[in-house]
């Protein structure tokens, strides 16, 4: 099941750049969450931060709180590496490990774990990529063929299905179908809508039909500040913040 | 229908683009066989020269004294064997330890002074190689050895190998860290299992030019392996290998021995190739189809 997460004072900087300016936000478990703006707003570094992945670029740091579920994230006894494997990641480019197989691929975050019950893993592995629909395209080259092999909008599924077989209680996901075709990507948005049954998703977007057609929630973000957060009918209905408006209906960005 | 005439057609391709291309493709084929020439040229006249004293005994026996005609090599074939995997067992592990280090851990300045460092120490001679093997592991030995000779020859593989590997690490794509450290895989696990799994290809190479580089290095065995007319499978005796049999027979006034040395030194030559290939073959056995 999912967790809600809550954000309180979150500041994010490259260098010496602030690049997130205190944000306050509560994600709601089980559903699904869009973040939206423009360009350089901060949308990316903001999910980076909810899983301690933006501390990996160099000269990068975050502080404030945020806690997933029971998890303090940032708290002081907190292991970047336990926190990342509790909250899943899905990137902006297909990344599938190039020289695994599509088994391996699925399998990596459990083995490089030190998971070692292999009838486990197979059934970890076929419920993973059923639950990111791959397993019907793939079931007979699991071994056979590299996770590289397949085409863009597989290898997203793939990296879908190897973030989820590590059972993880939230999944980010950073503009997963912006290198995709538009088949491709109604497949993924089909399965992020499937996903929030047993998942909290927060999903960042350039694409604001993408953002209107697949979450609950909706949060605008501008040079690094939450401008508004509400209901995704709201923000593209009736947003409260003219800024939001402006954004929505086109005026820049 | 729009208007494409502006754009050239496969046929109207001007005169002065297709003599720009053939010229370009004549020099580029051109300097391909230039490129093979020399090593067919020395790997012909090696055949003409040394087939002929190959035979049973040559691969089966230690050499004859002077003046008796016979006798082999098969002792500097197996030392050969033993001082290259001397030096692979040091060269490998420390170049890719250190290979690993530069491209994960050290963009900082130890790392720089260790690429330094590796840089210099893959441009001196092979021959002062040598004496530094001998002054660290001869002398307080007290006797030239096998392990010696095996000691030079990898230090003189560490910098290849660590240079080839930080090339290698720094090409993988770091997306494809991200991903690892997505799934919450620790770094060393993530380096090892990962990093290095990808570039696993590249790696191989180095390693193999490395390999193939000092199999062949006469000047750091001189007084450190030696050389020994009998047979020895002892680390720490003295021990013939084909390079150093090489130089003997060749600057010998035998004839026999001069055309020993030719065979021996096809032999090194195929030994080499043999090696390089072999380990190519096994390890694109493992490898997947399709992707990069």
């Amino acid at each position: 099941m999912g967790v809600g997460i809550e954000v309180r004072g979150l500041n994010a900087w490259y260098g010496k750049n602030l690049s997130l300016n205190s944000i306050d936000m509560t994600v709601a478990a089980n559903h699904v969450t869009a973040v939206i703006g423009p360009s350089g707003c901060g949308k990316s570094t903001f999910v980076r931060c909810l899983n301690r992945m933006h501390e990996t670029i160099p000269e990068a740091r975050a502080e404030g709180s945020v806690k997933v579920g029971e998890m303090d994230v940032y708290g002081s006894g907190s292991d970047p590496v336990e926190v990342r494997r509790r909250i899943g990641m899905v990137f902006q480019k297909p990344n599938p490990f190039p020289t695994m197989s599509i088994y391996g691929n699925v399998a990596a975050g459990l083995k490089l774990n030190g998971f070692r019950n292999r009838k486990q893993m197979d059934e970890l592995v076929e419920r993973s990529l059923k639950l990111a629909a791959l397993w019907d395209e793939v079931k007979d080259v699991l071994h056979k063929k590299s996770g590289a092999s397949l085409s863009g909008g597989q290898q997203q599924r793939l990296c879908i299905a190897r973030s989820l077989a590590v059972e993880p209680e939230v999944l980010l996901m950073d503009e997963p179908a912006s290198a995709l075709d538009p088949i491709s990507t109604s497949k993924i948005e089909e399965l992020i809508f499937q996903l929030k049954q047993h998942y909290t998703v927060v999903i960042v977007t350039h694409n604001m039909q993408q953002a209107a057609r697949v979450a609950e929630f909706t949060a605008f973000f501008l040079m690094g500040s939450l401008i508004e957060y509400d209901k995704t009918e709201k923000i593209f209905t009736t947003p409260a913040d003219k800024r939001t408006e402006d954004y929505i209906t086109g005026r820049f960005g | 229908m729009p208007n494409l005439s502006a754009q050239a057609t496969p046929q109207e391709v001007g005169l002065v683009r297709r003599l720009t291309n053939a010229g370009a493709t004549t020099f580029a084929v051109a300097a391909a066989i230039l490129v093979l020439v020399p090593l067919l040229a020395i790997f012909a006249y090696l055949v003409i020269k040394g087939i002929g004293s190959i035979n049973w005994a040559f691969l089966t026996q230690t050499p004859k004294p002077p003046g008796e005609v016979g006798g082999g090599m098969a002792n500097a074939i197996v030392g050969t064997g033993i001082i290259l995997a001397v030096a692979s067992l040091i060269g490998v592990p420390l170049g890719i330890g250190s290979g690993i280090y530069l491209a994960e851990y050290g963009r900082n300045r130890f790392g720089d002074l260790v690429r330094f460092t590796a840089d210099v120490l893959n441009g001196v001679p092979s021959i002062v190689i040598g004496i530094a093997a001998y002054s660290l592991v001869v002398v307080p030995q007290k006797h030239f050895s096998a392990f010696s000779g095996g000691v030079a020859l990898g230090i003189m593989m560490i910098p290849t190998v660590a240079r080839a590997t930080e090339e290698m690490l720094l090409m993988v794509p770091n997306v494809v860290r991200e991903a690892a450290y997505g799934l919450g895989i620790p770094k060393w696990r993530t380096t090892l299992s990962v990093s290095l799994r990808t570039a696993s290809a590249g790696v191989i190479t180095g390693c193999m030019l490395a390999f193939a580089r000092v199999a062949g290095e006469t000047a750091p065995l001189l007084f450190t392996a030696f050389g020994n007319q009998f047979w020895n499978l002892k680390l720490n005796q003295p021990t013939a290998a084909l390079s150093l049999q090489v130089f003997t027979y060749a600057i010998s006034p035998y004839d026999d021995w001069h055309k020993q040395a030719w065979a021996g030194a096809l032999i090194l030559i195929v030994l080499i190739v043999g090696a390089v290939a072999a380990v190519r073959i096994t390890t694109s056995r493992g490898m997947l189809k399709g992707g990069s």
